[in-house]
Order: C-alpha cells, then structure tokens, then sequence
C-alpha cells in the first residue's frame, strides 16, 4: 500500500469518538416553533424582507443578502411570522432574528421535491453562479464563507482543481461522514455543477482513511463521473483545515494572507456539493442540514435532517434529553467547536454538531508553568510558536504578536490541546488576534 | 436546568502533563542508576537519595516560604534535578557536600529564576559546576568500581579514564604508551599501575567516574525510551554525540598519538549523560528543530575544546552550560519552518 497523503507540518491526532458513524440520517420532526437568525454567513447581515404577521411557504425568501459577502435566507418551515426580535443565537449574545410558528409543511411550488436523481447539468456556468447565490448557499464546513463568492474567480486568477473537503477531521462528527455515505450520487453531481461553475476539469473528494466505507463508496460513484477522483488521507488533525487539505491532496501551501485560489485551488465541503446539487437541480434553497448529536453521556447518538432554526433543544430531546450530568454543550466538534451558554438556541447554516460533555470532561486540565517543551510549535499546522504569541499576546506586546504571524493562525486548538503544562494557548492567541486585527483596520483607515 | 460551562476551544485535552512528562524522565533514568548501584553499591544509594530528598526539600522550601506560591514537588521536576545532580558527582561526596549542591540546583538556578520552566540554565549542572569549583578535590576523588581493581585493597579512588589520559598526554606520552603499558602512580606511599579500563568495560560503565555517567548502554536505552514517548527528540543526542564524534575523528586522523580516537570519547566521560539527558533539558534548550541542531552542534564542539585544550579533562558540563546560555539568541533567530513558505507549486 502506498503511503497516504497529508499535511506536511504539525498536526495532532486526537482520540475519533465517531460513536454516531453507524446511524443513518434521519429527518426530525418539523418543530412548533424556529427562530432564523438573519446573520448566518460571514460577511454583512442579511436584510430581513417579511415582517411581522405574513405568511410564509417553505423555501420562501425572508431575508436578503444585499452586501457582496452576505447570503440570502429563507424559511424553512411554512406558517405565520410571530416576530423579528432580537433571541439569544449561538454566539451567546441576543441578535436579530425572525421567528416563525410552524403551520403545516407547505412548500414553494418552484421547489422539486421528488427523490428522483437530476443528472444532467443544463445551467450554464452564470446561471450556476446566480442560483448559488440566490438559494442561500454557504460553506457547510462551519466558516459559512457564501458560496457563490468562492466561485468567482478574481481577475489574473485561475481555478485550476476544486477540492471537496470530505475530511471531517473533528473527533465525534459524524454528518459528512453518513451524507457521503448516503447521498453519494447527488453530491457528486454536485461536485460536477461546482467544477462547471467554476471552469475546471479536475476535482479531487479528500477523505481520511478512517472511513474505509466512504471511500470505498465513493470510488465507485465517480467511475461514472470524469475528472473527480478520491484522495484517502492519512487521519490527522486538522486536515479539514483549509489550507492543510490543499496542502494533503495537491501538495500545494497556500501563501501567507493569501486565498486558495492563489494556488489554483477552490475547497467546498461535502455538505455543500450535496447542497449545490439541491439548489442547481432542485431549485431548493439551504433550509436544512445534518447535524450529528453526540456525546460521551448521551444514552444515544444520531445524526438529524434539520431545518435551519429550530432550537438545540429539540435535537437532545431526539436523542433522550440532556444527562443530568452535562456541564458543556458544544456547536460543532470539540477542538473548534463553540460552547454554548444555552441550549435553547437555533441551529443555524454552520451547525455541524451538537456535542455533550459530562462535568470531569468539561473541566479543562490546571494550567501550570511553560516548561518550553516546544510541544505546541511541534503540532502547529501553520509553523508558528504558539507559545511566544500567547506570551507577546498576554503581555499586550500587539505588534510582536503580528511579526510573528499570529494572522496565519487558524484556531485549531492543537496548541492548547497538545500543551503539557495546560496553558489556554489559544485564547491569548485569539485575543492577540482580535488586537491585531484591530491594528490592521486602523491601519488601513489612514 | 443546569448552568453550562463556557469555554474557547479547544475542549478537549490530550492528557500529557509536565508531570507525565518528568516521570518519563525519571523512569528513562533507572537503567543507569541500577548500573551505578551495581558498580557503588551503597555510595550510589546514598548519593542519589540524598541528592533527590535535598531536591524536593529546597524546592518545597522555598516555594512555601520565599516565594509564597503553590507547591510545585509534586510534578517531579526536583526529583529529576536530584537524580541528575547524583549521576554528575562521585559516589563517596559526603552528605554535606551533595546538599549544598541541592541547595545550588534548586535554590539559585531554579527556583530564584520563579520555579520550574523558568531557568535559563539546566540546574544540575549548575549543581554540579558549583561544587566542581568549590570542592575540586573531593569532586574529583572518583572511587573505582568494586570488580575491576579488587586487587588493590588500599586504593579506593582514582581518576577517570579521561582524565587520567589526558594529563599523561600533557606529560608528552603518547595515546599508545598510556593506553597499554598503564601509569604508575604513588598512591598512600605505595607504588600501583593504573591502567585505563578495556573499552567494553568503559562501555558497560566499568570505570572510574561520577555515578551515572558510567555506562554508555545504559543511557542509550534510557534515551531511546525517551524518544519513544516523545519526550526528547532526536537533533540534540544526535548532532552532539555526532559532532563529538567528526571532531575528535578530524584530530585523531591527523596524529592518532596525540588525540586519542572517537569511540574512546565516546564512551567516557559524561558525553553519553549530557547528550542524552542534560543537553535535552527542555527548559534549557532550543524550541525550533533548527535552533536545536545548532545546540547540539555548539555542545558537541565545545566539549571536544574544553577536552583537548581546556583546563579540565571534562567539558560536557561547561559546554550545555555555555550553550545554554545562547539558547534565547538561537530561538530568536531560528523559527520553525512556517506553512506556505515551502514548495509553492508542488
């Protein structure tokens, strides 16, 4: 067997806890009620365009994204607008959201909701580009960075291979994992739109090799389909980190401050192929996703259709309720993953995971003196010394922090995770970060 | 309802910890302690005990009393400061002489810099060069191993093959004439032939010298357990030893009668102690691989110098201490290799 491929620097590979791979996606009940916050991609909030008391379908626009970086939303139940309100979201702050009472299922007519599988791809590469835009599509990875935008090429470049980050290097998440099981054949179709929207005859799906299944599954899905093939990856974390995924399939290293398209290469997340192909062919917009609820406590484990706002709660509800002994709830996996100070709370674009630490797991270790055991620079992915930004960052030296590219950081935690005194290594980083960043605005005001 | 702890990410910790870390150190250690019981006997026993207990006592002192801060006994790092200081003296200090080394290693050159982590120089050696300077003599009355001189009821110490070769060498004789036909010395008015211990037994740590610097093996296999639980990496042991060994091979190939070969400085000496277990300190050392090469090459270099030129036959501990001491300048300017700075289009 040849040696797998992988990133070249650092890395770390925490225990994979993929208790939920065994459980088929299941759709969950429509819920009562959803609150949809109308900030759910990065860049500039949407602009919300129902108000209070309309009725509206599934699918239906309600809240537009007029920036060139924002995202267009829609709901994804059919009801009654109850309000637009400011709710506690995900981020732990209240922010605007729209709620709907959920009456019935009733979908826009517009929609196709047969199973039935639409291989031929008749948009033309504008029209991709425009249905992306216009259904909501957004990096389901958990960046949420619009999709449309990714397929923009800017001028002087040229996208040369799309990589489908199939990775799913968090421990515990299982979503991509069942959907490429599961819907193999509309996600590679999906992948076809993306290559066609994008002008490139090359797409490599990079998966590790932890999902022997998928793999195997996908090799003989895309016999049918030229130009995409399957890169088995070695397991190591984070490998669905951006740039480390380009750097594992085409062994390329994206530049510092640069994009990928720097070096050709455009990455989109398996959920958001399968989305693409949903939005292209079906003319359905982003109303629902996979979600995987897991923990150590939990009595089970599944992985859920969700449409996009119903409320946390309702998933551990699915899987038996939360144990009396949860002390940490988690959006996402566990090394990026965001605790949550609520579980009433709605799942939103980037909800890949909902995850459930008992009170000994959520404890984090007693942090004790640096013993320069150089632990955190040896598993830093980007080659930095994680431990001097935390030093510069603690001690407010902001433009030490910037020298010694505390920007290229990507927020993995494999410092902290790897550090044997237990120094919280990421939150000064992120804190020298946001400084940073600040400075660099300033910056460039004058 | 119960009340959610929030936290950044990450959320999860791998489990290593600076005190799995210093016991590993302890447990890659045992093996040459055991070699050094066998050779001493009870003198290693109570060298090595008295040395650790100093260790632990000085450092709950003082972080108590001076400092004023949590105890820090419990994760190890005295009890390995203890044990090193033990394997770099002879196993008959008196007790009074080892606990002022204790005092030395723990109380200057650890903790007055704020405790484990902090110290600029490994403090064993500081330990052990402190004592060196002060107590040259009993520092360097080196008992001889109980098997091989049984022979000689009155001589209970003697120098170190090192040693011994190079003052003879000052003396102008050659490497061949002290290597085979030994020295007669005066030792308590009687005449003896000292001669330097066949190369196995130097090996397998049957000769004169500080406890745990005997045997070459017994140290290897501590470091390859090391490196197994990723405790030390290899660019240290290996550009030091590898360095010692271009650098004495270069001098023996030009007058093998005047520079004695590389196996010989190999496997005497604290080369093996050093470059295993003292210059892999890693508080002490280089954080960048690179930064860590340029250590291990500037021990090894140092030490050939300080043993063929210098004052004293030993230059291993001078060499880590003086190395040390350039280790912020070697991480500031090497950094490690970062993401994207590589092949661009590979």
């Amino acid at each position: 067997m040849s040696v797998l491929k992988t990133f070249k620097i650092g890395g770390v590979h925490p225990p994979e806890c993929k208790y939920s791979a065994g459980e088929a996606i299941k759709a969950l009940e429509l819920p009562k009620q959803v609150t949809i916050p109308i900030a759910q991609s990065l860049g500039a909030p949407s602009k919300a365009v129902v108000a209070k008391g309309d009725e509206v379908k599934v699918g239906q626009l309600i809240a537009k994204g007029e920036a060139f970086i924002s995202s267009n939303i829609h709901s994804s139940v059919s009801g009654k607008v109850l309000k637009l309100d400011e709710v506690l979201d995900q981020s732990g702050y209240r922010r605007p959201c729209i709620i709907i009472n959920v009456d019935g299922d009733e979908w826009d007519e517009n929609i196709d909701r047969s199973t039935e599988l639409k291989k031929d791809i008749t948009a033309t590469k504008e029209e991709i580009i425009k249905k992306i835009q216009e259904m909501g599509i957004v990096g389901l990875g958990g960046a949420t960075f619009p999709s449309h935008v990714k397929l923009m090429v800017p001028d002087g470049k040229k996208a040369e291979v799309l990589v489908i980050n199939g990775v799913e290097c968090e421990p515990y998440l299982t979503a991509d994992h069942r959907l490429m099981l599961e819907m193999a054949d509309e996600m590679v179709i999906g992948i076809q739109i993306l290559m066609k929207g994008l002008d490139v005859k090359r797409a490599i799906v990079g998966v590790e090799n932890n999902k022997p299944d998928v793999i195997e599954h996908l090799n003989n899905r895309v016999k049918d389909y030229p130009g995409i093939e399957v890169c088995a990856l070695k397991v190591q974390y984070p490998q669905g980190g951006e740039k480390q995924l380009i750097d594992a399939a085409i062994g390329r290293q994206v530049p510092s401050g640069k994009l990928p398209i720097e070096v050709g290469a455009v990455v989109n997340n398996v959920g958001t192929a399968f989305a693409v192909y949903e939005a292209v062919q079906k003319n359905k917009p982003l109303i629902d996703r996979v979600v995987t609820v897991t923990g150590k406590n939990l009595k089970e484990t599944g992985n859920f259709m969700v449409r996009i706002g119903t409320s946390v709660n309702e998933l551990i509800e699915k899987v038996g309720g939360l144990p009396e002994d949860t002390a940490k709830v988690v959006s996402g996996g566990p090394m990026m993953g965001k605790a949550l100070n609520s579980t009433d709370v709605p799942v939103v674009k980037g909800t890949s995971g909902i995850l459930t630490f008992e009170e000994g797991e959520a404890k984090r270790v007693e942090t004790t003196n640096c013993i320069r055991c150089a632990k955190c620079i040896t598993v830093c992915p980007m080659g930095l010394e994680p431990v001097l930004i935390a030093q510069y960052a603690g001690n407010e030296l902001y433009e030490n922090v910037e020298a010694e590219r505390a920007m290229d950081c990507i927020e993995c935690g494999s410092c902290s995770y790897t550090c044997p005194a237990g120094q919280p290594l990421l939150d000064y980083i992120r804190l020298g970060k946001y400084k940073v960043g600040e400075i660099i605005r300033n910056r460039s005001k004058k | 309802m119960n009340l959610l702890t929030v936290s950044g990410s990450p959320h999860v910790h791998g489990g290593n910890s600076t005190k799995k870390i210093m016991f590993g150190v302890i447990y890659a250690m045992i093996p040459a302690l055991l070699v050094s019981v066998y050779f001493f006997g009870l003198g290693a026993i109570k060298v090595t005990l008295v040395a650790v207990l100093a260790c632990v006592f000085f450092e709950w002192v003082i972080q108590k009393y001076l400092i004023k801060g949590p105890s820090t006994i419990h994760d190890g790092s005295a009890i390995v400061s203890g044990i090193l200081l033990a394997f770099n003296v002879p196993s008959n200090l008196p007790i009074w002489i080892i606990i002022i080394g204790a005092l030395v290693t723990i109380g200057v050159a650890k903790m007055s810099f704020g405790g484990v982590g902090k110290n600029p120089f490994n403090p064993a050696l500081v330990g052990r060069v402190f004592l060196l300077l002060s107590f040259p003599v009993q520092m360097t009355s080196w008992p001889k191993p109980a098997v091989l001189f049984s022979g000689l009821a009155d001589a209970v110490t003697g120098p170190t093959a090192l040693g011994h070769l190079k003052e003879e060498i000052g003396r102008g004789r050659t490497v061949t004439d002290v290597m085979e036909n030994g020295t007669k010395m005066i030792v308590d008015g009687q005449e003896v032939l000292y001669e330097i211990p066949q190369y196995m037994d130097l090996f397998l740590g049957n000769m004169g010298g500080s406890l745990g610097e005997m045997s070459a093996i017994a140290l290897v296999l501590g470091g390859i357990y090391m490196l197994f639980r990723k405790i030390i990496s290899w660019h240290i042991p290996v550009t030091y030893i590898g360095s010692v060994v271009v650098f004495t091979g270069i001098l023996w190939a030009i007058d093998p009668e005047a520079y004695v070969n590389p196996a010989f400085h190999l496997i005497t000496g604290g080369l093996m102690l050093g470059a295993i277990f003292m210059a892999t300190d890693m508080v002490s050392s280089p954080m960048s691989n690179k930064g860590q090469l340029i250590f291990g090459l500037g021990c090894g270099v140092l030490t050939v110098i300080i043993r063929v030129w210098g004052a004293y036959p030993e230059g291993v501990s001078f060499a880590i201490l003086i190395m040390n001491a350039f280790v912020p300048l070697i991480n500031n300017g090497l950094k490690p290799k970062r993401f994207g700075e590589v092949v661009k289009n590979g």
